[in-house]
C-alpha cells in the first residue's frame, strides 16, 4: 500500500529527518545521512570564515539537489533573531523552508511557545513552510497550526537529553488533534525510541545527537532507518490491545 | 573605507557588496548578505553601495540539527559548539 509523506505538495522519501551538527566532520555527516535513508537534513545559519576563504562547504557533501535542505534557527533566543536568521537562510537560496527553533532557556533548551507563535505568524505570512520546534503540548501544537504551520514539531525530551518519548499520551493527543504532520523533534536517544514515535503514528522523526554522539555513528544511522520503517509499519497494520492476562493463539480443539 | 564584517575590522576599497565578495574571494550562490541587519537579495549584490562604518554579515549554512547550548548566534562565542565543529575543518 502506498505511504506517501506530503508537506504542502511537497513530497518526502523518507519518514526519519536527519540533524547535521555533531559529526567528526563533513565525510562522516554525508555517510551517516546516506545510511539513514534521509532526504531532509537539518542545518544552521552561521557566518562565514572569512580568514580562511578557501574553506569546504558542507553542502559539497550534501548536495541541495539531492537532499532537501532545511535551515534552522537554533540558537536563536528571541523573535527577532529567529526572524533575521529566517531571512538570511531563505537568502542563502535553498529553500522556503525553515525549522523554526525559539529558544527559552540555555540549560533546558525548552522552547519559548510565546516568542515561537508570533515568529511562526510572522513567517508564515512572508510566505515561509515554517516547522516549529515546540513543547509537547496539544494547545500550542494547535495555536501553531492555526497561525500558518506547515507541521508541527514537538519535543520528545530535551534536546540532546536521549531521553526517548517522556510524554507519549500527550504527542498521542496532538495526532488527534493536528490537522498539520507531527514530526518529533529531539529527544530521541535510540531506535526503540524512533520506532515508538512512529508507531504513535508520528509523520516522522527529526535525530541527530542519537546518531552523531553514538559509538557507530553509521551503524546507529541505519538502525534508525530500519526502526522508523517498522514504527511506520506496525502504526498502519494497528497493534493489538492490551490485555492484562493471557489469551491462548493455539487452538485447544484436537488436544489429546 | 572601514566596515565591520562578520563583527572584525574589515578595510577595503571596494564599495558594492558584490565586488566585496569577489575580494573575500567568496562566491555569492551558497551565502546570504546582511548590511546593517537588511537582507540583501542576490540580484541586488553588484549595486548595493556600502558606505563607511557598515556592519557587515556573511553566512553559510554549517552543520547542525538541534541546538546547542553553547552555540551563540552571530553575536556569538565562537570557541564552542557548532562553531567549534566548522572552524576544526576550517570551514
Amino acid at each position: 500500500m502506498e505511504d506517501k509523506f506530503v508537506i504542502r505538495g511537497i513530497e518526502f522519501s523518507s519518514r526519519l529527518w536527519i540533524g547535521t551538527g555533531k559529526y567528526r566532520n563533513f565525510e562522516e555527516t554525508a555517510r551517516a545521512v546516506e545510511a539513514s535513508g534521509a532526504d531532509v537534513v537539518t542545518v544552521a545559519v552561521r557566518r562565514v570564515n572569512i580568514t580562511d576563504r578557501k574553506s569546504e562547504n558542507l553542502l559539497d557533501y550534501l548536495d541541495p539537489r539531492r537532499y532537501k535542505i532545511l535551515p534552522n534557527t537554533a540558537g536563536c533566543y528571541t523573535v527577532e533573531d529567529a526572524l533575521r536568521y529566517s531571512r538570511l537562510a531563505r537568502e542563502a537560496g535553498v529553500s522556503e523552508m525553515v525549522k523554526l527553533e525559539v529558544i527559552g532557556d540555555e540549560k533546558t533548551l525548552f522552547p519559548d511557545t510565546i516568542g515561537l507563535l508570533k515568529a511562526t505568524e510572522i513567517l508564515a505570512r512572508e510566505g515561509f513552510m515554517v516547522f516549529p520546534y515546540t513543547n509537547d503540548d496539544p494547545i500550542m501544537a494547535k495555536r501553531l497550526e492555526d497561525a500558518g504551520a506547515a507541521a508541527v514539531m514537538p519535543l520528545g525530551a530535551p534536546i540532546g537529553s536521549g531521553l526517548g518519548l517522556r510524554n507519549p499520551y500527550n504527542i498521542r493527543i496532538i495526532l488527534e488533534s493536528a490537522k498539520v504532520p507531527v514530526i518529533v523533534d529531539a529527544g530521541v536517544g535510540t531506535a526503540s525510541d524512533a520506532n515508538i514515535a512512529m508507531e504513535l503514528g508520528c509523520d516522522a522523526v527529526l535525530i541527530n545527537t542519537a546518531i552523531a554522539g553514538a559509538r557507530d555513528p553509521i551503524a546507529m544511522a541505519e538502525a534508525m532507518k530500519h526502526a522508523v520503517i517498522a514504527g511506520r509499519l506496525a502504526f498502519k497494520a494497528g497493534r493489538i490491545a492490551k490485555k492484562l492476562y493471557a489469551t491462548a493463539s493455539s487452538p485447544l480443539e484436537g488436544m489429546v | 573605507m572601514r566596515l565591520a564584517v562578520n563583527g572584525e575590522t574589515y578595510h577595503t576599497e571596494k564599495d558594492t557588496v558584490g565586488d566585496l565578495l569577489v575580494e573575500m574571494d567568496i562566491s555569492p550562490e551558497r551565502v546570504a548578505v546582511e548590511v546593517n541587519l537588511k537582507v540583501i537579495r542576490k540580484a541586488e549584490y553588484a549595486g548595493y553601495k556600502l558606505q563607511e562604518g557598515d556592519s557587515v554579515e556573511v553566512v553559510y549554512f554549517v552543520g547542525g540539527g538541534e541546538v546547542d547550548a553553547r552555540n551563540k548566534c552571530i553575536e556569538g562565542r565562537r570557541q564552542e559548539g557548532l562553531w567549534r565543529i566548522s572552524l576544526s575543518l576550517g570551514a
